[in-house]
This record gives C-alpha cells, structure tokens and sequence, in this order.
C-alpha cells in the first residue's frame, strides 16, 4: 500500500524526470571529452600499429634487405617478397607487397626486422575505394616512410630504451 | 672388434674408427665444422671436442681412433665447456650478417651456434674482414665468413683432383684463396657450396633468389649424362631456383657435377618454345594444340600415303625419356617406317644385329672403384663423366692402374700409369696390340677366332702396348696380381669414331682374354633405355646416319636440335632444310628448326614424368617438378595423342606409368633389363686393323656444356672458362708443317663447308688430328666429327 502511495507521489513530482535533468545539467557545465575527429585527435603511444612503412637510410639508401624474415613470420600471410642481387651486389628486394586487406597488425613482422626498415607507423585512418586500393606495393610503402620518417624515427627513440 | 662407452651407451666397433664415426653408428650428435665422411680428416676447426676418461684434455673426436674399453662423454661439464669455447672463439670473426646470407636456414654454423654456443659474445673488438675473391661464375664467395675448416681445399685436392684453393697466411691472417687470378674450374666445383658449413662459398646462379624456407623440395634425376644421378629440385613459385644432390652412396655419393646442377638455368631461358607453331607460306603462326596436331598428322599421312612409310625418318635424342622413345617407336612403325634411331653421333653401324643385348657399363658404377686395372678407350673422362672420372681417381688413389687409349691428352687429374696418344685410325692399331700381346702372354691366342689370329699375325707389338697388356692381365714391378679386377670401357670419343666397329671388337676381345668387365659409358641419360626399349632401325630401315645421307622426305624430331646433336652438322643441316615435312617436338626455338613445319612445345624433364635408364641398367623414375611452361605439354602426350590422332592402334596411355607398364610388357624393369644387358657379339665381323690415312682427320668432340639443348643454354655454365670460343686445335708440328701460326685464322674445310676459325698450337694432340669442337654454333657448319679436314690460311 505505501509503496503505491510512493509511485504516485514521485510520477506526480516528476522526481525521475528531475534526477535525469540533474545528470543532463552535470554533463553539461562538466569538461567535455569528446574528441572532434578528424580535427581533434586523441593521444597515442610510440608503440601505436598502424598503417605500415619502408625507411630509408639519412642516405637515401632503403634499408630492407631482402631477408624475409618478416614473410617468414607474418601469421597472416600478407606480406610477399621477390629478391634479387642489385648491380651494386648488394641483396636487394624487387617487390615487397603487403596485403592490407590480409594483415592483423601483430607487428611482428617489425619485431623481426634487423635493420628496422619495415615499421608500422601511427597511421590508421586510410582507406580504399576498390579491394586492390588496400595492397601495398614497395614503392607506396617507400613513399609512406619518405613522408612520416620524422615522426617514425622519434618513435623508434622514444621506444629504444625499453626494447 | 672393441666395446666403448659413449655417454654411457655401450657399442662395439671396428679396430680404426674413431669417435665420431663411433657417435654417428650411436645416432649420438657431436657438432663439427670440419668432419666430412667423405674428405680426410683435418681436425682444424675443434668444434667435435669430446670428454674421454683418463685424459686430462679435451680430444677431437674425429681424430681420435677409439681403444678398447674407452670411456667417452659428449655432454659432460668438461666436454659442453670445452665446445662452448671453441664455438666463441669461431664467432669472433664471424660476421653478424645472417640476414643477407644465401646459407641462413641450412647454415651448420648458425644450428650449432644456437645448440652449443653461448646466448650472447662477449667479444666487443674489431672483427677481420677479408676480400672476396672472384672463383668463376659458379660459386660465389664472401671470404669474412669463412671459419678456415678447409673443406673446399680438401675437396678439391682429394676429389677434385687439383688442389685449386688452399690457405695462406696463419691466425688471425689466415684466409682460402685461389691462384692469384685463377677461378676454381673444377667440373665438380659446385659441390664446395655444399661441403661449406657456413656461407662462405654459395652458389653464384642462385645468389639473393630465394631463402631456404621458401623452397620446395622434389627429387628428381639428372638428365645430362648417363650415369643416373639422383638429384633434389628446389622450386619457388613454379620455377626451378636450384638443384642439389640427393645423396645415393651407389650412385653419385653425395656429390654433383656441375652439368647437372647448374643447368636447370636453361629451363629458364628466353628460347623455349611455349606455344604449338605450324609454317604457313614461310611464316611461322602459333596455334593452338589440336590445330597442330591435326595438320601434322594430316602431313605426316599424306607422305607415308604417297610415298611409303620408307620417306619418313624418326631421330630420337638418347636424353629423351624411356616413354617418349617408346611411343616415337609406335608412331614410325604404325606408319610403316623403320627409320627410327637414337644414335645420332654414332658414325659405324656395323655392329647392327651382330650384339647379343643391350650394351652397357658391364659393371655396377662402385665397383669402378674397387677395380686394380682400368683401360678406357677414347673418353675424355672428365668432360664426358664427370662422376665416373671420380669413381676412376678413387680406384687409381687406391693403386689401380689406369690406361688410356686416347686421340688427345687432356689432363685427367689422376695418376695415368700408361697412356697411348694416338690418331683415331691408330688407336685400332694399338688395340690390336694390346691383343696381340695379351695373347702372347695368356697363352690363349688359341681362344681367339681364328680371322682374329689371322689379323694379329702381321701386328707389331710396341713397348707401350706390351707394357699396358701386362698391366692389364695383372703383372706388375713388383707384384703379380694373380687374378686382377679389370675394367675396359669405351667412351663417347671412341662411340663416335668412324671405326667403333673394329675398337667395339678388339676391346672385347681383349677383355675375354683377360677376365676384365667390358662396356660402353654410355653418352647420354637414356641411351641404354632408348636401346632397350627399341629405337633402332628396322630390317631394311636406316640409321640416324643413313637417314640423314640419302634424305627422307618427312622426319618427326624429337628432342632433337639437329646440327648440333647429330654427327654431320652440315647434312643433317641440309636434310632438314630440304625435307617437305618436318614435325619437331623440341623445348627449345632453335636456329635449324626454322626449316621445320610444326613445331611443339615439350617439356624437359623437371616438367615431365618419365623413366631413364642408366649405363649400368638402373631404371629409375620420376614426376614431374612443376607445372608446364606455357602450353608445353609432356612428350609422352604429344606422341600419344599424335599418335591418336593418325588413328593408330595402341595409343591409349593415360598416364606416363601405363606406358612403362607396356614397355616392360607388365614385368618387373629390374627382369626385363638384367636378361637383356649383353655387351657379348652374337658374331664377329670382318674387321681391319691396319689402314693407313695420310689425311688430316678432326677430332670433333663435344664439350662439356654442349651436350643437350638445356646445358646449352645455361647461362652460368656458358660463363665457365670450359667454354670457350672454338679452335683448331693441331700438334705444333703439324702447325709447322702447314706453315701455319699459333693464333692466327684459318679456313677449315670438310666437304663444301667452310669456316673460320683462330688456329691454336695443342701438344696433347697427335700429329694429323685437327681437334674441332662440335655441337657448337660456329662449327655446325662443319661435316662429320670425326671425318676428314682440310686447313689452309685463311
């Protein structure tokens, strides 16, 4: 019986409606945290793994050579790599394709690598219009190192001390 | 016999063995750089140290004969310590650059290192680096990596024959080198990439192509000599990247030529023909396979229609496999033709029906080594055999005593106790010689036939003849073996020779007197097989050289390159080019084809299954390693469904199995061949020994990397300085007698044809015997290989 006199009471009060205008009117003057992407970004560790990259020496000279030790490793199978000897005789590759569309973004295949050439960077808002957009051949992976290399080798010092 | 312990494992073995052999009998593992079963013992590189009881140190195991009752541990405190060290001590000048090493995954430094070795160096100095050197286009080196276990030098020198590496300097300064501007030309140099523990020596073809992991691994055999080798095809992605030995103690040991390794380049190479191509109005158009098979069977119809299956001659290459000659056979009989034949080099026929079997080795390849006299007759055996050279040096190693009857002195790299240099028309006469004195000194010359006897009577014995006679029947300096193990062979020189009839004869003859194993080293993979299984002309038909003097009007080719494969490059040439219909099963685009009419696409023989049977009656099959190339098809399909579709009987094969089922007519292979290998004649023929030529006759042998299609397009092995440009080579007497110069250009001239080439002074030649390559594209302008040669100055 009292407990039906309560019901009443408070739908009558608008009790309910309250407590949710309360918690409305806290969010409200409350500091946002809502992140206004692609303007505003959140904050990442040096260790993010994203889309992936083929660094160069200070030189010029691309780092890989052609050791597939990141093929052997990689547990999806995306990365495919042809190898040849250069004119210089140096071990170089002639393809090095990742199949985005197959990797799982274990960062293995940078663990593996012994010269740091193949990284992941922190970049993951890319996309592809057709399924073919999403396989990175050697010269796209060059150009994605080219252009981050900044950023890629403060992540690689930032990170030095713990590896 | 003793009883040893080894890790508290009791075993019993031989007086002599030493504690790795021991340890291996055991399955026990003892690391080594340096130990290989199969090279003498150096003891350099420590690796095997092992604890025994009661020695205060460490000893080698592989040097270390076992005594009775010896106590050995392998994983004791002592033993790990001592072989930790010695694995620290071979990293400090090793370079940390497995990445981009060719030997990382199969490397024996890299497995022990992680097995014995510690987790991480300690060694924080400079390391060495020491330049590589250039050996030749088939082994590369990186000499930093080198751990100094000297295998390569012990290789080279124990079965190689010369010693082309070595090591110079000492410690830290020491490092394996060639001559100073010498590349290693070996015929067997490609095994070192294999003897190397580490990736000091790799192979150079092979460089930086695949990693070990990647490859697929598929046995095959090797298709360039007759010996059978069995060998291992390592395959990425549909394409041969490599080829190693697989290892058959009876056979090739664990060893390769470099014929066989580095010629599946030529499987790769620009030339083969991928597509089935007919001629149209002088132009060629690809097509697809029924089209061409329907138009060559339609051609091959309307001749044998016209003028008789006689107008139709069928060349077998002897590397074709047991298959495909034996269908070829099907298809010129089903025509009606008995022109078939698979001896295309072969120049004296006479022998045709007078064999009681097949002819071959005579012998089982080990026994070669087990053997205390060996006569070969005209072999170059280093560029012929590469493998049976081997078996030869072991048994020479071993005190056997070797003699060559031979139209050029090549340089064997063996001990040669006696050795007649002659022309071809002299070497009957010593033959006959050497019969002539066996028989004096058997006392048997009442078992020679009498026209035989009657032969001999006016023969004059040389003092080198007698001398090899005596040898061969066992006499010797010091000691006489009573009853000798005696070995005659005929090789390809004297196979080709324009009176192998007369050598054929005497040799056997010769090896009836004295007890010896007689046979012929057959040239090619299948040759044996191609002759057991039938390709030889019928009761009127033609030989391979018959075929090619009076022309036919149509031939079906298959495998066959025909100036460069058959004995008269310029008739075979011209017989070609003339015939109206020529149908060609090739894998190759080659320049004499252009005059075919059809030409289809095979596949040689990583792309095929099929049967080859060896010169000492081994048949052995195989599968094909990978897909065809291209719209290539298996020969055995071509000429089954050629066969098809001239609507013959007996044509229905789903498989290459079948086919060798009906070969062998259901039975066992091994039955079929041992009751018909026979290298006895059925009955003598009317031979003569003396003639005498004043003519100049050519010594047309066939290089090393010239001897099929494949080889012959090998990039690598056309790189090796074993080819080189073609020159007439003559004694230097010879030279002056022409009134020529070493180095200056001459005509040579066989029939109508010319060519020019540089001529060449050649001491380990005879006099009268201008040596003039075949098989080679300058020179297959060129007659008979061994036929007469004019040369005058150009």
């Amino acid at each position: 019986m009292l407990a039906k006199i309560k019901t009443v009471l408070s739908s009558l009060m608008l009790v309910e409606l309250l407590k949710g205008m309360a918690l409305t009117g806290r969010y409200f003057f409350a500091r946002k945290i809502t992140i206004q992407f692609p303007e505003e970004r959140t904050p990442m560790s040096p260790r993010f793994r994203g889309l992936h990259a083929l660094r160069r020496y200070p030189n010029g000279e691309e780092r890989c050579i052609a050791c597939k030790l990141c093929e052997a490793v990689c547990p999806a199978m995306a990365i495919t790599i042809e190898s040849e000897q250069r004119e210089d005789n140096t071990r170089r590759t002639t393809r090095y394709d990742i199949d985005l569309t197959k990797c799982i973004f274990c960062g293995f295949c940078e663990e593996s690598c012994p010269v740091d050439s193949i990284v992941e960077t922190r970049i993951f808002d890319y996309h592809g219009e057709k399924r073919g957009d999403l396989l990175y051949t050697k010269p796209m992976l060059l150009a994605v190192g080219d252009k981050y290399e900044t950023q890629i080798a403060a992540d690689r010092s930032a990170d030095a001390k713990y590896r | 016999m003793l009883n040893i312990e080894i890790d508290g494992k009791a075993v019993e073995v031989d007086h002599g063995t030493t504690i790795i052999d021991a340890a291996d009998k055991l399955g026990i593992a003892i690391p080594r750089f340096c130990y290989h079963k199969k090279l003498s013992v150096a003891a350099n590189c420590r690796m095997c140290l092992v604890q025994v009881e009661k020695f205060a140190k460490p000893l080698p195991a592989c040097a270390t004969p076992v005594a009775d009752g010896m106590k050995i541990f392998t994983r004791s405190k002592a033993a790990v310590e001592a072989q930790k060290s010695v694995m620290e001590f071979l990293l400090i000048n090793h370079p940390l650059d497995c990445p981009i090493c060719d030997q990382g995954g199969e490397c024996d430094l890299q497995d022990i290192a992680v097995a014995y070795g510690a987790p991480a160096s300690r060694y924080a100095e400079e390391k060495r680096v020491v330049l590589n050197k250039n050996i030749g286009p088939l082994v590369s080196t990186d000499m930093t990596r080198c751990i100094q276990c000297t295998r390569c030098v012990r290789f080279l020198k124990e079965v190689g024959g010369m010693m082309e590496l070595g090591m110079v300097g000492r410690g830290e300064h020491a490092e394996i080198t060639a001559y100073v501007d010498k590349s290693v030309d070996s015929e067997l140099s490609g095994n070192i990439i294999d003897l190397c523990p580490v990736g000091a020596l790799t192979s150079k073809p092979f460089r930086y192509k695949a990693r070990t992991w990647e490859l697929t691994r598929r046995p095959s055999i090797a298709p360039h000599d007759g010996l059978g080798s069995q060998i291992e095809v390592h395959i990425k992605d549909g394409k041969v990247l490599r080829v190693l030995p697989r290892e058959k103690e009876s056979i090739n040991e664990c060893w390769l030529s470099d014929r066989d390794r580095f010629s599946y380049e030529g499987l790769n190479s620009p030339d083969r023909l991928t597509v089935p191509m007919i001629k149209h109005h002088g132009e060629w158009h690809e097509t697809d396979w029924k089209t061409a098979l329907e138009f060559a069977a339609g051609q091959l119809k309307d001749i044998t229609n016209a003028d008789g299956g006689e107008q139709l001659g069928v060349l077998v290459s002897p590397n074709s496999t047991m298959e495909e000659a034996y269908l070829a056979k099907q298809i010129a009989h089903g025509l009606g033709s008995s022109n078939i034949d698979y001896r295309l080099r072969q120049t004296d026929f006479r022998l045709d029906g007078k064999r009681m079997g097949t002819p071959w080795m005579g012998c089982n390849i080990p026994d070669l080594q087990e053997m205390d006299r060996i006569l070969v007759i005209g072999s170059n055996l280093r560029n012929e055999h590469p493998l049976l050279a081997n078996r030869i040096r072991k048994a020479v190693a071993q005190g056997a005593e070797l003699s060559l009857v031979n139209p050029m002195d090549d340089d064997q790299l063996m001990a040669v106790k006696h050795k007649a240099i002659c022309t071809p028309n002299d070497m009957v006469n010593v033959l006959a010689q050497i019969l002539k004195a066996m028989s004096g000194l058997q006392r048997l010359s009442l078992c020679l036939p009498k026209s035989l006897n009657d032969l001999l009577e006016t023969v004059r014995v040389w003092d080198n003849s007698q001398a090899m006679a005596e040898s061969l029947a066992g006499l010797g300096k010091e000691v006489d073996l009573v009853s000798p193990r005696t070995g005659i062979f005929l090789g390809n020189i004297a196979q080709s020779h324009p009176r192998f009839t007369e050598l054929y004869s005497l040799a056997e003859a010769i090896a009836s007197l004295c007890g010896a194993t007689f046979g012929i080293l057959s040239p090619a993979a299948n040759s044996t097989g191609a002759h057991l299984v039938g390709v030889l002309p019928g009761e009127h038909g033609l030989n391979a050289k018959a075929m090619l003097e009076s022309p036919r009007k149509a031939y079906l080719l298959v495998n066959v390159e025909p100036e460069l494969d058959c004995h008269h490059a310029a008739q075979a040439r011209q017989a070609i080019a003339e015939a109206e219909c020529v149908i060609a099963l090739t894998a190759y685009k080659s320049e004499a084809l252009e005059h075919a009419d059809v030409l289809l696409p095979i596949a040689p023989f990583t792309e095929t299954s099929g049967t080859y049977m060896s010169m000492e009656g081994r048949v052995q099959s195989f599968t094909a390693v990978t897909k065809p190339l291209g719209e290539c098809r298996p020969g055995w399909k071509i000429l089954r469904v050629l066969g098809n579709t001239l609507g013959l009987s007996g044509f229905d094969f789903d498989s290459s199995e079948q086919v060798k089922n009906a070969i062998f007519g259901g039975q066992k292979p091994s039955t079929v061949v041992w009751n018909s290998l026979n290298n006895n004649l059925r009955e003598l023929i009317d031979i003569q020994v003396k003639i005498k030529s004043n003519v100049l006759q050519r010594l047309g042998e066939v290089p090393q990397f010239q001897s099929d299609a494949i080889v012959r397009r090998s990039p690598p092995l056309q790189k090796t300085r074993a080819v080189q440009a073609p020159v007439a080579a003559m004694h230097s007497q010879l030279l002056t007698e022409l009134g020529l110069d070493d180095g200056e250009m001459v005509t040579v001239k066989q029939g109508v044809a010319s060519v020019l080439l540089k001529a060449k002074r050649d001491d380990r030649l005879p006099h009268g015997v201008v040596r003039v390559p075949t098989a080679l594209p300058v020179t297959s302008l060129l007659g008979d290989l061994m036929g007469e040669i004019e040369v005058t100055r150009a």
